[in-house]
């Protein structure tokens, strides 16, 4: 049962973490470059611009589902097993994220760093 | 890519692996959560480890919009993975910890993958910003393609 939960919170990151992402990078690559936004209109701008982009605060709702779902993830399972399955997929979910919604460019270049960093992750926690 | 800009790359990493570190730290000094038990969960933040964790994360959070605001989610994502480097290699030349083989060629392939995206463009050229949008337009079914 507590391996169950472990999985389900591992799921719940990476769905969560995934979407967060690309409501996050779609929202400031609306707002644009923060420092020269920062340069020209001062700080109050930057958050005033920010928060005024609802994407942005989903963004963050999403965020904060990951992060309690990975609380509740290493509070049951170990360490060594939460934090590098959450992390590696989710660099795979992210780069077809990122291709499919955002419309990056993900090249093969890109998809290789993927790959090589999640499978990097796994390895590491071994 | 500036200086600047690689210094924000370089607080998503350090923010994001000391961040990461403190509340795996305190999540484990509390001991399991149950979902009968939530106001645990809520509690947890009263912690010094798991405060500083989300202070830092919190930093981690700035630095990652600044740099969502100029580079595409797959280039700054991999700056994140940095940290498991950063921390193996300070265990190992700092404290003296041994690494295993198979850690060494984690070490390699995270490298490799960041080095990968960096050497690479760091935007895809059709973003619209709000200053941007009549101009660019024409980039658009440029941008599509790859």
């Amino acid at each position: 049962m507590k391996d169950a939960y472990t999985w389900a919170a591992i799921g719940l990151v990476i769905i969560a973490s995934t979407t967060g992402d690309v409501l996050l990078s779609y929202s400031m690559k609306r707002v644009g470059d923060v420092a020269e936004l920062w340069k020209r209109r001062g700080i109050l701008a930057v958050v005033g611009r920010i928060l005024a982009t609802p994407t942005f605060t989903l963004g963050l709702m999403a965020m904060g589902i990951a992060f309690y779902s990975l609380l509740f993830g290493l509070s049951w399972g170990n360490l060594s097993l939460v934090v590098p399955a959450s992390a590696s997929l989710t660099f795979v979910a992210n780069a077809l994220a990122a291709r499919i919604f955002l419309h990056e460019r993900v090249s093969r270049r890109r998809w290789i760093a993927a790959l090589l960093v999640a499978g990097g992750v796994i390895l590491m926690a071994i | 890519m500036t200086l600047r800009k690689y210094l924000v790359l370089a607080g998503v990493t350090v923010f994001s692996t000391a961040g990461d570190s403190l509340l795996a730290r305190g999540m484990k000094n509390l001991g399991s959560i149950s979902l009968h038990n939530l106001s645990g969960l809520v509690l947890s933040v009263l912690s010094p480890f798991v405060a500083t964790g989300i202070l830092l994360l919190l930093a981690f959070f700035t630095c990652y919009m600044s740099a969502l605001s100029w580079a595409d989610l797959t280039y700054v994502l991999p700056a994140t993975s940095v940290g498991y480097v950063l921390v193996a290699l300070i265990a190992h030349f700092g404290f003296h910890e041994e690494i295993s083989p198979t850690r060494w060629l984690g070490i390699a392939m995270i490298a490799a993958g960041v080095g990968f995206v960096a050497a690479g463009p760091s935007v895809t050229p059709c973003h619209e910003t709000r200053d941007s949008r009549d101009a660019s337009s024409e980039n658009v079914t440029a941008g599509v393609k790859s």
